[in-house]
């Protein structure tokens, strides 16, 4: 009994050993695990909002434009583009041989519908406003137009015309975001709701939706049809959530992470001597402020935003606090920007002992001693950082007699604070580039915007950026215009830009194509491993 | 019995009926909802987004909604993760924390149980203090410091475990995050036992039983521990509980696809559907495991009858 239990042993594990040789294929499939932060929301380009979905859908989808791995405009799903003189008329011819991942040609009629889906109030797309620059959407979004009224024309199927409100410098840089992605007409007609599920996912990207497993991961594999299929060096792409960034340092140190889009900043120095190159840190398209009850007394005076502005030692704390993960910051606009000079506030190259002086000397004047200090709330959403940093501007601000104190609230409960113009003094704010162009950063000041969390208000500031859009057709004019209205909104204090986002990443060595470059856009398609 | 059983099981309905009210109500009393973010939405899009979801409803009539809803079996949509229902995240949560919850609760039963007896039958001798130094430090050292080492040894230095992630279920990713759970429950269980053990070797009956000159294996496993065993039933009902619905620092850490994390993003997140599902969920769980406690006393404790 025991002999022959024995041999049947021997026999199923040779015959395993076996067929595991046989069904080896004979080239081993390239995988590139590419650790993130954070689980993906959706992967429907009209329902995702953050970063982190950014990238994958960058790797499913393709746009009208794209970028390239320095974040670059190249073409995509179009390979040329005309625009009209008067810069309002935009028309894109798509690549003849662009294909969805079942093999059907990606048509005109494909992005018409996909801007209209946009658009349309039902989907409840975050980004719609996207294409507001486009003629009759925000219409269609606000339910006040049809979308037949709308702007986007399939003149054949592989002619697309967009037309404008206004010329819109910036236009093709907002259609590298991934609202403005297609998707499948055919796809979501037939399958509904379930056209998002892997297997079912139709794309025109480098890649196609093979498996999500929330908090585990997202297989992509690679596209055979994308028209560029021959260049694309990975056969599968794992997005792998790693929430835990200590967690994530240690799978990327035992090799189950080629690279990952964050680090525990507060051990950088210690990552930088143990990771050394692998450790990518440089200057991102972001600004983190403190937004400021400008339409409320005291905060009214511009001289006194300024005196606060200037007395906060932005050096210490990029340095102590942040350890050198955040620069130190004085425009609402991060340098970076092709052909585009911050207005950088008055007191960016004074010491910072002479500033605190100036600052001092404005306190006294408008009557703030000891015995009558000035009192201000700094407010922050839960994290330690941000702690940590308004704990260091409490300090900066003691020796000048303003006594600050805190509060902290969840995340929902502070930006719903703020969005409901709620009665604050000093509030933490940060914005992140959508696309490469100075307006989406000075855009958040304006009078109408909801982000306008300052509630600031000037006439001078609305007027300079109405006279940077009416410049929409001289890009040298109107960057200067647009700089020019930064001036205003930085010397009236607007909002106290603090420090500039750097991106942070870990990249293996043998990994090549990750590019450093202002938005931390990395297309897998352009990423090959040794 | 079985009508005990079955009248624990209607009164359960109504105690889910209160905790489903209360846990819908006091979520919307925290401020914010879930489409606030850190880029504020204009008043028009956030109005097509609640729409969407039912949220500018009045309140009772959501409330009313998510009842209906309930009774068919159906949790809604995620708000944050609008690609999958809360009924989807849980199909595909709930068996990964199960699995390792079951898995350290066995553990821990099973060694906590080895464990605690040993040191009470060598009370105050060298294998009592090395069970009690040992439980002490599993039940004061938190998780949060467990995990790290075990990946910092195991995974890095010796390299013989994944450091994280679920691997689909391979048996060598579950070994870290199950021996980060059962860590503290065979310590707990472990002093428990411990505890009873001594109780019961000391009552009368178990004299009588030494009297009477059975053998010391028979004393212990047939008489004593029956009589031990009582206050580790009761424990393993919420600490069942507890464990088969997911840690949230265990699969952070390991990056586990559990549903332990949902609870706690999702309140965070505001994900009001989601946040119900997991109350729901474990609502049922401790409903379920108290019951099961309630009917082992009964088998392993004569004098307990529920008829």
């Amino acid at each position: 009994m025991l002999k022959n239990m024995l041999k049947a042993t021997v026999f199923a594990t040779t015959m395993t050993l076996a067929a595991g040789t046989f069904l080896t294929p004979a080239f081993a499939e390239t995988v590139y695990n590419r650790g993130t932060a954070a689980e993906s929301e959706s992967v429907d380009p009209h329902k995702t909002s953050t970063v982190y979905e950014a990238n994958v859908l960058r790797d499913l989808f393709q746009g009208l434009v794209m970028q390239d791995q320095k974040a670059n405009l190249i073409p995509g799903a179009a390979e040329s583009w005309t625009v009209s003189d008067d810069g309002t008329v935009y028309t894109f011819k798509l690549r003849k041989d662009g294909q969805w991942s079942d093999g059907s040609p990606v048509t005109a009629d494909d992005f018409v519908y996909a801007f209209h889906r946009l658009e349309d109030p039902a989907t409840g797309a975050e980004y719609a406003s996207m294409l507001y620059p486009v003629k009759g959407a925000e219409d269609v979004n606000t339910k006040k137009g049809k979308p037949e009224d709308m702007g986007v024309k399939a003149i054949d199927a592989s002619t697309l015309e967009i037309t404008l409100k206004a010329p819109t410098p910036y236009f093709l840089e907002m259609l590298t975001h991934q609202a403005t992605y297609p998707v499948s007409k055919a796809s979501i007609e037939k399958l509904g709701a379930d056209w998002i599920k892997p297997g079912n996912l139709v794309s025109n990207g480098a890649y196609t939706l093979a498996e999500w497993v929330p908090n585990d991961h997202m297989k992509l594999v690679k596209n055979p049809k994308f028209w560029d299929a021959a260049t694309v060096k990975f056969d599968v792409v794992n997005y792998i959530p790693t929430e835990d960034r200590s967690s994530a340092m240690k799978r990327f140190e035992a090799g189950e992470l080629d690279s990952y889009d964050d680090l525990p900043t507060e051990q950088l120095a210690d990552l930088k001597t143990k990771f050394g190159d692998q450790i990518h840190v440089g200057p991102y398209l972001g600004t983190y402020y403190y937004a400021i009850k400008t339409d409320k007394a005291p905060w009214n005076n511009p001289e006194l935003r300024n005196a606060i502005s200037m007395a906060i030692d932005r050096d210490f704390i990029a340095e102590k606090v942040w350890q050198n993960s955040m620069l130190p910051g004085y425009s609402m606009v991060p340098p970076g920007i092709e052909g585009y000079t911050p207005a950088m506030a008055k007191f960016a190259d004074m010491p910072q002992i002479d500033r605190e002086d100036a600052a001092k000397k404005v306190l006294e004047k408008l009557g703030y001693t000891p015995d009558k200090p000035l009192k201000m709330e700094i407010r922050y959403n839960t994290s330690e950082n941000h702690k940590n940093m308004a704990v260091a501007i409490q300090e900066q601000l003691k020796p000048l007699g303003v006594e600050v104190t805190l509060l902290n609230t969840d995340t929902k409960t502070h930006y719903s604070f703020l969005e409901q113009k709620g009665d604050y003094d000093l509030a933490r704010a940060a914005w992140i580039a959508d696309y490469k162009d100075p307006e989406t950063f000075l855009g958040i000041s304006r009078k109408a915007s909801g982000n306008n969390y300052s509630n600031y208000n000037s006439p001078a500031y609305e007027a300079a950026m109405d006279k940077a859009a009416a410049a929409g057709g001289k890009p040298e004019e109107r960057m200067k215009d647009l700089s020019e209205a930064e001036r205003i909104l930085v010397d009236d204090v607007g909002q106290i830009p603090l420090l500039y986002y750097s991106y942070h990443d870990i990249v293996s060595s043998k990994l090549h194509g990750f590019t450093d470059n202002v938005m931390d856009v990395h297309p897998s398609r352009f990423v090959s491993k040794d | 019995m079985l009508r005990y059983v079955f009248r624990r099981l209607l009164t359960a309905i109504p105690t889910l009926f209160v905790i489903v009210t209360m846990a819908f109500f006091l979520m919307r009393v925290a401020p914010g909802g879930p489409f606030n973010q850190e880029r504020g939405l204009s008043p028009e899009i956030k109005a097509n987004l609640e729409a969407q979801f039912g949220l500018n409803d009045p309140l009772w009539l959501q409330y009313v909604h998510y009842l209906g809803n309930l009774l068919r079996g159906n949790f809604g949509p995620s708000y944050n993760m609008p690609d999958f229902t809360v009924t989807e995240l849980f199909a595909k949560g709930l068996p990964i924390s199960i699995q390792l919850g079951a898995s350290a609760l066995i553990l821990a039963l099973l060694l906590g149980s080895v464990l605690g007896t040993i040191a009470a039958l060598n009370q105050n001798k060298l294998g009592d203090y090395t069970v009690i130094a040992l439980a002490t430090a599993g039940s004061t050292i938190p998780t949060f410091v467990i995990a790290p080492v075990i990946q910092l040894l195991f995974g890095l230095t010796w390299k013989l475990l994944p450091i994280g992630g679920w691997g689909d279920g391979a048996f060598l990713n579950k070994i870290g995050p199950i021996l980060t759970l059962a860590l503290p429950q065979i310590a707990i269980v472990a002093r428990l036992m411990r505890g009873s053990m001594i109780e019961s070797l000391r009552s009368h009956h178990i004299r009588t039983a030494r009297a009477l000159g059975l053998s010391d294996w028979s004393v212990v496993v047939k008489h004593a521990l029956r009589g031990a065993i009582l206050p580790i039933v009761s424990f393993t009902g919420p600490a069942a509980a507890a464990l088969l619905t997911g840690s949230v620092i265990v699969e952070t850490i390991f990056s586990i696809p559990g549903v332990g994390r949902y609870f706690v993003d999702a309140a965070l997140n505001r994900d009001y559907t989601l946040v119900m599902g997991t109350v729901v969920v474990i609502a049922i769980f401790t409903i379920i495991f108290n019951l099961i406690v309630d009917v082992m006393y009964a088998v392993v404790d004569p004098r307990v009858r529920y008829d």
